[in-house]
């Protein structure tokens, strides 16, 4: 049984262009990154749908990047494609600078002024803040940035 | 470990997560609104309220009420259903929650009704042609007059008597309960002082029949 799961593996490891070693960290990576996107996913929809603190428009944009990232990523990891991070990163890279922003018009960096928020929740409302300093923009920004190293790091590994 | 082992137990992971959490989070939000209920009796009824139904009925259900709340519309023939098959057991007393844009001046064109002891006429012309005067979620008060005349009321009179600093007063005491007793969303219905559970028309009749089988019980023992 040994040399035959042995020679799959090489031939996976072929397939991607690389040594099975790298391949089976870049596929960790990857699968790193799904996790984060559908945890945060999971938490988004915990907080609008069990905690009913409704979404200001800014955070819909960022949900609209963080939702597809759940289902783009899973499909990378089965089997396993290295050119997944082409298509999950630009979505990462919008769903970051997206969150830099909310987190800038929270802590008052930028003016509310600028921002297309003028109905509804205003995006400035801080509505959740736990120990003082971790608002939601915050985790989303923190998630949106794991995700995208994730994805940078597997298309190192995984470069031909 | 096989990679599809490790995505599905995480996948399954993370569902029972959000699942447990949900439950506890929805089952301590049910325990702390019976508490506060139960802390602030002397806010669920104030005398001011209007109130439908015998004083000495065992089954008191309090409902905190928007006009402009579609729900509230949909709520009002099954609450009145109720009431109507269960005659004299089930009370009536409505609180104000306008939590709609413009709600407040249509809540007090309804107070105005009762200067002519017609709220009940008044309520139920509001409720049944809320459409009319409900758009995008924006109650319009200016549009609620040709059906409160339909219902026998006089429009101008109404006009006047809303702007009673009484009616000013009332409201905003129930507001300000609404806010003490938790109150973010309408309809909201208290049977006895006790909160519904979860939200929904089948939580409400349970509860109603469990209290009025707990009057039966009081009454035959």
């Amino acid at each position: 049984m040994k040399p035959r799961l042995n020679s799959a593996a090489l031939r996976a490891g072929h397939r991607a262009g690389t040594q099975p070693a790298t391949a089976d960290a870049a596929w960790l990576l990857v699968f790193g990154a799904w996790l984060v996107a559908t945890a945060s996913s999971l938490g988004a929809l915990f907080l609008s749908e069990v905690m009913e603190v409704t979404p200001c428009v800014l955070c819909w944009y960022q949900r609209a990047f963080m939702f597809p990232l759940v289902f783009v990523l899973a499909a990378g990891l089965f089997p396993q494609d290295r050119r997944v991070v082409r298509y999950a990163l630009p979505l990462a890279v919008a769903g970051w600078l997206l969150a830099l922003f909310h987190l800038l018009l929270t802590r008052g960096v930028i003016p509310e002024t600028l921002t297309p928020c003028t109905q509804g929740v205003p995006c400035s409302r801080i509505e959740v803040e736990w120990f003082g300093f971790v608002t939601i923009p915050l985790l989303s920004l923190l998630s949106f940035t794991a995700i995208g190293l994730a994805l940078a790091l597997a298309h190192l590994k995984t470069r031909p | 470990m096989k990679k599809n082992t490790i995505f599905v137990i995480a996948l399954v992971l993370l569902a029972l997560l959000f699942i447990a959490g949900a439950q506890l989070y929805r089952g301590q939000q049910a325990r702390q609104a019976a508490a506060a209920a139960a802390k602030n009796k002397e806010s669920l009824v104030r005398l001011h309220s209007p109130t439908l139904g015998r004083a000495d009925a065992p089954v008191h259900i309090v409902e905190f009420f928007d006009p402009a709340c579609e729900t509230c519309a949909a709520f009002y023939p099954l609450v009145k259903q109720m009431m109507a098959a269960h005659q004299d057991a089930i009370r009536l007393t409505v609180r104000y929650a306008p939590f709609h844009q413009g709600s407040q001046e249509v809540v007090q064109v309804l107070e105005a009704s009762r200067k002519q002891g017609r709220y009940w006429q008044a309520f139920e012309a509001l409720v049944a042609s809320q459409p009319a005067w409900v758009q995008h979620h924006q109650a319009r008060v200016e549009m609620v007059w040709p059906s409160l005349a339909r219902a026998g009321l006089d429009t101008e009179r109404l006009k006047s008597d809303m702007q009673s600093a009484d009616i000013a007063r009332a409201i905003a005491q129930d507001v300000a309960d609404a806010a003490t007793l938790n109150v973010k969303k309408t309809p909201e219905f208290f049977v006895n002082g006790r909160p519904l559970p979860s939200f929904g028309f089948e939580q409400l009749r349970t509860l109603v029949e469990e209290e009025l089988a707990a009057a039966g019980k009081a009454k035959a023992g």
